[in-house]
């Protein structure tokens, strides 16, 4: 593939690291020349300096055949800008705006990027994980389908600690492919299975039923 | 009618004077206080601190109800951003968006945005003055 990566920071180079270690055809879009240096450097010639937001320097680097362009700036706006004049001006068929800001997401969405990743959010997710008061964790979610999946860990007075995975009300369209647990080691679990404290539930589930869902596990 | 400004330098506040002088309700929006010193003494508007692609200041400075919103900082992008939220998220009747690129322009207008870009105003109007016949 041909991805053309807007914004030479920290996400922008480990991206195209990764990017070009997995074999894709690399373009990092980067303003800054110490920034561009640096990439060159350690990449090779991937990086082209200029704005990725003007037409000119995308149509100079070949954006019309690129598969995916991926916008990674620092500043919402910009990544917008370059997601919209991509597709608009370019025809990309796929790109992805990072949001800095996670009130902006639904802004992108209105405003029609296909897929955003906000980091901040990423990050407060992955702390909330690592906090002992957040029974419920989300690790990922499949917007476009109203689906994500998420984890439970059973405290010693959870609803669902002692019984088998059957005598649960799951609700319609929530399923659990599986269950870690300290004593037992991965489970794919059947009715049969029987849950224990300190249990890792792994869950899929609509977003709608995820209160459901947590109700039936935890009690209340 | 009700008008929200976003970005208080040159042009941001003339328009927002002249606008305030012609008995329309004004709010202009700028990220630095400081701006604000080019308002006129009896300038009669509102002036808010804040940053216009941040819907909670919007709301703050009242974009749930206005008429007009004009973009007109020194960023394409953040301007391009705000008209779209202003159109798209608030359904403000009245954008119209500053975009020094005339090329970026071009794309926005065909999306459908009102624009306006002073690059190319100002060389048409250049273009005008230098083969004016004497």
């Amino acid at each position: 593939m041909y991805i053309i990566v807007v914004g030479g920071g920290k996400v922008g180079y480990h991206l195209a690291k990764a990017l070009v270690a997995e074999g894709h055809e690399v373009l990092v879009l980067e303003r800054d020349r110490g920034k561009c240096e640096v990439i060159a450097e350690e990449l090779g010639s991937v990086v082209v300096q200029g704005d990725g937001c003007e037409v000119a320097t995308l149509a100079e680097v070949g954006a019309a055949r690129a598969d995916l362009v991926i916008a990674v700036t620092g500043d919402d706006e910009d990544n917008l800008v370059v997601c919209q004049v991509a597709k608009l001006k370019f025809s990309a068929p796929r790109t992805i705006a990072r949001i800095n800001d996670p009130r902006n997401e639904l802004i992108f969405k209105k405003l029609g990027i296909d897929e955003t990743v906000s980091s901040t959010k990423l990050i407060m997710e992955h702390i909330q994980s690592e906090l002992p008061s957040h029974p419920l964790i989300h690790l990922l979610d499949f917007r476009s389908y109203g689906l994500e999946i998420v984890e439970f860990k059973l405290s010693h007075d959870a609803a669902a600690v002692g019984k088998r995975l059957r005598d649960l009300q799951l609700p319609p369209s929530s399923i659990v492919p599986l269950v870690i647990s300290k004593t037992r080691g991965a489970i794919v679990p059947t009715g049969d299975t029987l849950l224990e404290e300190d249990d890792e539930i792994i869950a899929v589930t609509k977003a709608e039923t995820e209160e459901a869902l947590r109700a039936q596990l935890m009690g209340r | 009618m009700r008008v929200l400004i976003m970005g208080c330098g040159r042009v941001g506040a003339a328009l927002a004077t002249m606008l305030d002088k012609d008995g329309h309700r004004v709010t202009i929006l700028d990220l630095n206080p400081n701006q604000f010193r080019r308002l006129p003494p009896d300038f009669g508007g509102t002036s808010v601190v804040g940053n216009g692609i941040d819907q909670d200041t919007l709301r703050r400075a009242g974009i749930e109800s206005v008429d007009a919103f004009a973009t007109v900082t020194q960023g394409d992008n953040r301007n391009l951003m705000a008209a779209q939220i202003a159109k798209h998220i608030f359904n403000v009747p009245k954008v119209v968006c500053r975009i020094y690129d005339p090329i970026r322009e071009e794309i926005y207008r065909s999306l459908g945005l009102e624009t306006v870009s002073p690059t190319i105003v100002m060389s048409n109007l250049l273009k005008e003055v230098l083969e004016r016949q004497e």
